[in-house]
């Protein structure tokens, strides 16, 4: 341990096991596989190799406990949802005026053929703003706590997480990229007007990106999806998102529509201010998908 | 007989949901891997799903994209619970995403998986007995 040598996680066990665990040695220590042979070998497995009686009594109680909690739990579900009312008929109680008040004025107030969108976007366009955020938080969260910040460079066994020389993988991928991202992007735009919108679209935008980073490497994305620009696309997507709908946070919903008409519904530029958000939150949905399986694979974006 | 399953039939996906949710919540307790805790969540947050738009939805009624003029809500299904599930998603992917990344270095710093043997370990460290 002292000069470097790599151990096993039943090695680091019998070390605690015995009082010799040196807490500051193990925290400096990077993270190191086991070895291959050493899993085969030796007899002792954390359960038998821990020593205290409480934990094992512990051990002992806890499935019970939890499969009692879990019995108990799923009782109470079940008699609940026998209460609910029959799926698929109409006269739900979930059928009330303000999915009326939706369909009916939806499409001449918001100028959105698709209600769903006209109400993420326009009615509970807050909500979406706040959705953004928490799917920003998530990814600056996962950067605090996977980004090297000491510089220390650990590039990981390459040969093994990543099949550059792959040419089915090559040919595949330069087939599907063009076609996932143009589908992507016609999802974005086609938001207000038929299924899709700016996540589900900035998913599949995402998922091309991480198809041709492991397709073909990391270098050419690099070219313009750095860390840099990656910072400045995804803040200014919010902060226009912030800014255009500032307007309707404080004035209480109500909406300037003098300025940002509706338009003829079904043209793909109606709706107002729809369809620009519908792009702003695609990019931060696709820069985060990107964003944290960069993170989780080799430690920065 | 017939009424109890006639019952039965007609909260058949709410059914479904309380089973996704069980196996999810049974699951997310009784393994002491943090992956298969993680993937327990992400069972459970199906089960949601699944329990809001089958509330939304009503048969033989088209999804909510008003085409033409024809504005009748008694012709859609309810749009709401669509949004909320976008809404569920989105967060479900970002605690997701959070989870894995503290388990990652959970990982990095204790060389296991094991809940208890991680919980054991910083006890030991923190001098509780």
């Amino acid at each position: 341990m002292k000069n470097g040598k790599k151990r096993s996680i039943k090695a680091f066990l019998r070390d605690w096991d015995a009082g010799r665990f040196d807490l500051d040695a193990a925290a400096a220590e990077p993270y190191s596989a086991a070895p291959e042979g050493e899993s085969a070998e030796g007899t002792a497995t954390p359960e038998e190799s821990l020593p205290r009686r409480d934990v094992k009594a512990y051990r002992a109680v806890y499935p019970l406990l939890a499969a009692m909690l879990g019995a108990i739990m799923i009782v109470f579900l079940f008699l609940a949802v026998l209460d609910l009312p029959a799926f698929g008929k109409a006269g739900n109680p979930s059928e009330n005026e303000v999915v009326r008040r939706y369909v009916e004025s939806g499409l001449s107030e918001t100028g959105a053929v698709n209600i769903v969108s006209g109400v993420i976007l326009d009615y509970r366009a807050f909500d979406t703003l706040g959705e953004s955020h928490v799917l920003f938080t998530g990814l600056a969260a996962v950067l605090i706590l996977l980004l090297e910040l000491d510089g220390k460079k650990e590039e990981p066994d390459l040969g093994l997480i990543r099949m550059k020389a792959d040419s089915i993988l090559g040919t595949a991928a330069r087939l599907l990229i063009p076609i996932i991202v143009l589908f992507g992007i016609y999802v974005i735009l086609n938001g207000h007007l038929g299924p899709g919108g700016g996540f589900s679209g900035g998913a599949i935008i995402g998922a091309g990106l991480i198809l041709y980073a492991e397709a073909f490497g990391y270098e050419g994305l690099e070219r313009f999806l750095n860390f840099r620009s990656f910072r400045i696309i995804c803040l200014a997507a919010l902060w226009f998102y912030s800014i255009s709908k500032c307007y309707s946070f404080f004035c209480g919903a109500n909406g300037l529509h003098t300025v940002f008409t509706t338009g003829t519904p079904g043209r793909i530029l109606s709706a107002g201010l729809i369809l620009p958000l519908n792009i702003a939150v695609g990019v931060v949905v696709a820069c985060t998908m990107y964003g944290l399986y960069s993170l989780f694979q080799r430690g920065r974006i | 007989m017939t009424e109890v399953l006639q019952k039965l039939w007609d909260v058949r996906v709410f059914l479904a949901a309380v089973v996704l949710f069980a196996v999810g919540f049974v699951t997310l307790l009784l393994h002491r891997n943090l992956m298969k805790k993680i993937i327990g969540l992400n069972i459970m947050d199906t089960a949601a799903y699944l329990l809001l738009t089958a509330l939304g939805f009503i048969e033989g009624r088209l999804s909510p994209i008003v085409l033409g003029e024809n504005t009748d809500p008694l012709l859609y299904v309810n749009p709401l619970p669509a949004g909320l599930v976008l809404t569920g998603i989105v967060v479900s992917v970002s605690v997701t995403a959070v989870l894995l990344a503290l388990t990652v270095r959970l990982y990095k710093r204790y060389h296991t998986l094991d809940l208890d043997v991680i919980y054991a370990t910083a006890m030991k460290e923190h001098g509780v007995n």
